[in-house]
C-alpha cells in the first residue's frame, strides 16, 4: 500500500502522474465528481489548520466521497491518552483513506507503520508537509507552463520555512533552473541544503539579502514570513522586517510573466496593493491545492476514472 | 598485568580504548551475574591501546550495538578454552532499540513504547537518522 509521508516518497514521475491528472481534474470537473462514491476520508486534524483541512475535505468531496474526522486533538481519542497507533487502526476500519496532521514530527510515519489503508501526512510540526509541496509543483506548472528552466527567487524565512526546504528538494530533481536565495544572513537557507542539494547536484545558487537587486531577473518569487522571534534581538528584526516585504514599488523592475507565491496563511508579507495584479498567484495556489489533493486521494486509492 | 583466559565465553577485542565502559554499559552487561573483566588501556601492536572484554558464560551478543560503538571491535566465541568462532563486526544498516531520540518534537518523545529505529544515511560520517523525525545523531 502506498503513502505519502515525505515529498520524496514519489518519484519524478509519480510526481508528473499526480500534475497531469490534476490538470485533467481542472479540466473535466463532471467526469471526476462521482469517482470516489461510496469511499470516506477521515482528515484527522491532532492540531488545527484551517486551509488544509478544508482543502483536503473539499477535494473528496467534489470527487464524490464522504468525510468524517476532527480537527483538534481535544476533540479526539488523544486527550484520553490513546496512542497514535491505536486510532489509526480503529479508524483504518471505518474509512478509505487518512489525511493526518500532528504537531509531533514523524507520528504521520508512526501511523502508515501500522494503518491498512493509505495515510496522507497533512504536516507533522516543523518537519513535512509534501501536499504543500505538490501544491507548488501544480502551481508552477500551470503558472509557466512547465517544470523545467526558470529563476525562482525564494524570500524571507529560509532557515526554518519547512515549504522552502521540501520545495527546493522537489525541484532539485528537475532540469534548468536557477535559485536565488533572498534572505538575511540570521535566516539563510541551512548548510546541508547548499552542500547535499545545491553543490551535490550542481545547481546553480544565488544568495543575496535583498530582492530589489534580483527582481529584474526572477520569473517566480516566493514568500514567506519573517517571524520576530526568529532574530536573537529585537534591533535586527526591526531593521530588517521591511526588507521582506513585498510591495509595488519592489516589483518596478519584475518582469510581467512574474509569478509571486506564498503558501500562506499571509500575515504582512506581501502587499494587499498586489492582490488584484494578475501576477498574484497565490489565491490561485490555494485553488490548486484541492485539485492536487484530489488528484492525490485518486492515486492512492488507485481509482481510474 | 595478567587475566586469566576464560573457559566458556566470549572475548570482545580491539575495542578502541577508552570505550570499554560504553560496550558494557549498552549491552547492559550489569544484568549479567558471571565474572566479567574489563581491561582498559592494554598494549597492542595494531592499534597502540586498546580495551577488552571477557565474559565467563554464554551470551548472545548483540552485533549492532557493537557496530554502532565500534565496527572494528572483534569477537571470539570461547568454549572449553578453545575459540570455536570469531564474528564480524560491521556498522549496522538499522539501530533496533539501541539509541533513543533526542528530538524533543519527535512523536517518540511522547509515545515512548514504541520501537526506536535509526538508519544510516551517511556510513562515511557514521550519521544515522531517526525514521520518525530524520533527526540525527
Amino acid at each position: 500500500m502506498k503513502h505519502l509521508i515525505d515529498p520524496t516518497d514519489l518519484s519524478v514521475e509519480e510526481i508528473d502522474g499526480i500534475l497531469n491528472l490534476a490538470l485533467d481534474i481542472i479540466s473535466n470537473k463532471e467526469r471526476y465528481s462521482e469517482a470516489c462514491k461510496g469511499k470516506k476520508l477521515a482528515t484527522l486534524f491532532f492540531e488545527p489548520s484551517t486551509r488544509t483541512r478544508l482543502s483536503f475535505e473539499a477535494a473528496m468531496m467534489e470527487l464524490g466521497g464522504n468525510v468524517l474526522g476532527f480537527s483538534s486533538a481535544d476533540s479526539s481519542s488523544a486527550t484520553k491518552g490513546e496512542s497514535v497507533g491505536d486510532t489509526i487502526r480503529v479508524v483504518g476500519c471505518y474509512a478509505d483513506i487518512i489525511a493526518m496532521r500532528h504537531p509531533k514530527e514523524g507520528a504521520p510515519m508512526l501511523g502508515s507503520m501500522v494503518s491498512p489503508v493509505p495515510i496522507i501526512n497533512a504536516g507533522d510540526g516543523g518537519h513535512n508537509h509534501p501536499t504543500q509541496t505538490l501544491t507548488d509543483l501544480l502551481t508552477i506548472k500551470r503558472e509557466k507552463g512547465d517544470l523545467n528552466n526558470f529563476t525562482i527567487g525564494l524570500c524571507g524565512d529560509l532557515k526554518f520555512g519547512r515549504t522552502v526546504h521540501s520545495l527546493i528538494k522537489a525541484l532539485s530533481r528537475y532540469e534548468g533552473i536557477k535559485f536565488i536565495l533572498i534572505s538575511p544572513k540570521e535566516l539563510k537557507v541551512p548548510d546541508y541544503i547548499i552542500t547535499e542539494v545545491f553543490e551535490k547536484n550542481n545547481i546553480d545558487y544565488e544568495e543575496v539579502t535583498t530582492m530589489e537587486e534580483v527582481m529584474s531577473k526572477l520569473d517566480i518569487i516566493y514568500m514567506t514570513r519573517v517571524q520576530k522571534e526568529r532574530f536573537f534581538n529585537e534591533a535586527d528584526y526591526v531593521r530588517l522586517k521591511d526588507t521582506y516585504i513585498l510591495d509595488k514599488s519592489k516589483l518596478k523592475n519584475a518582469k510581467e510573466t512574474l509569478s509571486i507565491m506564498h503558501p500562506l496563511p499571509r500575515v504582512n508579507e506581501i502587499s494587499t496593493e498586489l492582490d488584484d495584479d494578475p501576477r498574484a498567484a497565490y489565491f490561485r495556489q490555494a485553488l490548486n491545492g484541492k485539485y492536487v489533493r484530489m488528484a492525490l486521494i485518486l492515486t492512492l486509492l488507485g481509482v481510474n476514472v | 598485568m595478567k587475566v586469566d583466559s576464560i573457559q566458556n565465553g566470549i572475548v570482545l577485542d580491539h575495542i578502541s580504548a577508552g570505550k570499554a565502559f560504553q560496550v558494557y554499559h549498552d549491552l547492559e552487561l550489569d544484568k549479567l551475574d558471571c565474572s566479567i573483566a574489563i581491561l582498559q588501556n592494554v598494549t597492542s601492536n595494531k592499534m597502540g591501546r586498546k580495551d577488552i572484554l571477557k565474559i565467563d558464560q554464554e551470551y548472545d551478543v548483540n552485533l549492532d550495538v557493537l557496530g554502532y560503538i565500534d565496527p572494528d571491535i572483534t569477537v571470539s566465541i570461547i568454549k572449553d578454552g578453545q575459540t570455536i568462532e570469531k564474528k564480524k563486526v560491521a556498522l549496522p544498516k538499522k539501530l533496533i532499540n539501541v539509541k533513543k531520540c533526542k528530538n524533543p518534537r519527535c512523536i517518540t518523545s511522547v509515545e515512548t513504547d514504541i520501537p526506536q529505529i535509526f538508519v544510516l544515511t551517511d556510513e562515511k560520517n557514521r550519521i544515522y537518522r531517526c525514521i520518525y523525525c530524520e533527526a540525527d545523531k
